[in-house]
């Protein structure tokens, strides 16, 4: 089997994992030959290969680590749990997308009809509920031992050193960007779209019921956002990360000495060294020049194009305002996978890079 | 006390008139809610000064910033010193011609880097930035070299290393006269 873990391994470098997640990720919801994964028997399979995949992965000493580690033990369950639950909304949605098809009313509707008591129904249910999760946080707590390490010393950073799971795809982000915008814009970003994504997207469809073919676009840019960037970074951050932050797969060996050549170079160093042969120059606004344009182009031309093109229905649906926020927060969104490939590929350092003043993009 | 119930009914329909004969005035029930009050805010007060207070500790037990580094004969040329990280977060490095005193502390996000004697590189563990030997950034996200402290000889020959003081590459402050040692 030793060729099914080398395999893995290669699978889950980050460049070729990524490509694969973004393939199968708009074939799955966008191909209509793939509807069959949204039904309950695609559901039992594949989670039936995720368990045996984990089970056969449990005879790896690696992988075992990595997966065992207390710290980790609640992710793998999320990871079932976010599966299963995309697969439900999408399970509904589809079965809400035939009947309405047909003229029927969504589910949900037919389920508003019927009358259920608080008491005895659903207080019993909570009950349950409560004292079934109480015997599982009691058990687990027994069984597994809270990851304490030794007291806190700053001249001793752990090696890897990592965030708690929740903010391991904040921690990922820093990999790629600047401390100012990964810390703190792009979160405060995602934060303020979230809030602002009922005044975008004013579309009443899909209000209290599932439903994927009414709300396609939105669905698949939240998914995006969620699944392949948010959930897979903490993945990455989790499992595919070792010592000195280099990549691991899930059956290699974290040796501490494992060297990555990872030089990096800045844009302004790759146009006035590589490509012109004149050094950089010392004023740093002719240095970062090409830099900064790009960056302006990325936030200006691309929606102007856009909105005459591809997005043309929504241009002249949400109107100009709108649909310059809309455009602002999807292209910061899709600027984190733009800069890690950058990284991934070509040793990008940063596009625009200003270390006196501390901004870096 | 109003002695005619009826009177005291008629101005104030109060459900509940205290019993007659309990000595409670309507003048003595807000003295002593004054006087509760008073008593209140000054326990408040006062607890919100000493929590205050905490914010100013006794002792700070913190390291000098300054400290003498010994003799420049006791640096291996082409080696870092760890023997300052843990007490001052300080590496000592001797090169070919010269000493410095390079900041252990990351140039991302400050955590405190590792070096690694067999790849010959500072490594961060946090994410993943790596610095030369001299402290210039070449890998991972941090985006400027690590920052280096003051350094001097002293008159009895001793090194003496200088936190309160940082020299910065990027500003070309590396070139000073006291950003290093000639060796
Ligand atoms: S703190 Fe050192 S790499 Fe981020």
């Amino acid at each position: 089997m030793q060729w099914f873990k080398s395999a893995v391994d290669w699978l889950c470098n980050p460049p070729i994992l990524f490509t694969l997640i973004f393939i199968v990720f708009f074939l799955a919801y966008l191909w209509k030959k793939l509807t069959w994964l949204w039904t309950p028997r695609a559901c039992v399979v594949i989670f039936l290969a995720g368990g045996l995949f984990v089970a056969y992965g449990l005879t790896d000493p690696n992988f075992r680590a990595i997966v065992t580690k207390p710290d980790n033990v609640p992710i793998v369950g999320m990871l079932f749990l976010t599966g299963f639950f995309s697969w439900l909304s999408m399970y509904l949605g589809t079965r809400n997308d035939a009947r309405i098809g047909k003229n029927l009313p969504p589910e949900e509707k037919l389920e508003s009809e019927i009358k259920i008591l608080v008491w005895p129904d659903l207080v019993y249910t909570e009950f349950l509920c409560m004292i079934l999760w109480s015997v599982l946080l009691i058990i687990w707590s027994i069984y597994l031992k809270a990851p304490i390490e030794e007291p806190a010393n700053p001249a001793k950073t752990p090696n890897p050193s990592k965030a708690p799971w929740y903010f391991l795809g904040l921690q990922e982000m820093l990999v790629y960007y600047d401390p100012w915008i990964a810390g703190v814009l792009l979160p405060g970003l995602i934060i303020v779209g979230l809030m602002a994504l009922p005044y975008i997207d004013p579309n009443k469809k899909g209000n209290g019921y599932y439903t994927f073919a009414e709300r396609k676009w939105e669905i698949l840019t939240f998914q995006f956002g969620y699944l392949v960037l948010w959930v897979m970074m903490i993945i990455t951050g989790t499992f595919f990360r070792g010592p000195n932050q280099n990549f691991f797969g899930p059956f290699e060996r974290w040796d501490v000495h494992k060297v990555v050549p990872l030089s990096n170079i800045n844009l302004s160093e790759v146009f006035w060294v590589k490509m012109l042969n004149l050094g950089l120059p010392g004023n740093w606004l002719v240095r970062e020049g090409l830099g900064i344009i790009l960056v302006l182009a990325y936030f200006t031309v691309i929606p102007m194009f856009l909105g005459r093109t591809l997005f043309k229905r929504f241009f002249e649906k949400m109107g100009m305002v709108r649909f310059q926020i809309l455009m602002f927060l999807l292209l910061c969104m899709v600027s984190l996978p733009i800069k890690m490939y950058l990284r991934w590929l070509f040793n990008m350092h940063y596009v625009v890079a200003i270390p006196e003043y501390f901004f870096n993009i | 006390m109003p002695d005619d119930p009826k009177a005291s009914a008629a101005r104030s329909p109060a459900p509940a008139a205290p019993a007659a004969g309990e000595g409670v005035t309507r003048r003595g029930f807000f003295s002593w809610i004054g006087v509760a009050w008073i008593s209140f805010s000054g326990a408040m007060g006062v607890a919100s000064v000493s929590t205050l207070r905490f914010f100013f500790p006794n002792v700070l037990f913190e390291p000098p910033q300054t400290f003498n580094a010994g003799f420049p004969e006791e640096y291996i040329p082409g080696q870092v010193d760890n023997r300052f990280k843990e007490s001052f977060g300080v590496f000592m490095v001797r090169d070919d011609s010269s000493i410095y005193a390079i900041k252990a502390v990351c140039t991302h996000l400050g955590c405190t880097p590792n070096w690694l004697e067999a790849e010959f590189k500072f490594k961060c563990p946090c994410h993943g930035s790596g610095f030369y030997i001299t402290g210039i950034n070449f890998e991972g996200p941090a985006p400027r070299p690590l920052e280096r402290y003051r350094i001097v000889l002293a008159d009895d020959g001793q090194i003496v290393v200088d936190k309160t003081k940082i020299y910065r590459e990027e500003k070309g402050e590396w070139k000073d006269p006291e950003a290093f040692i000639a060796a």
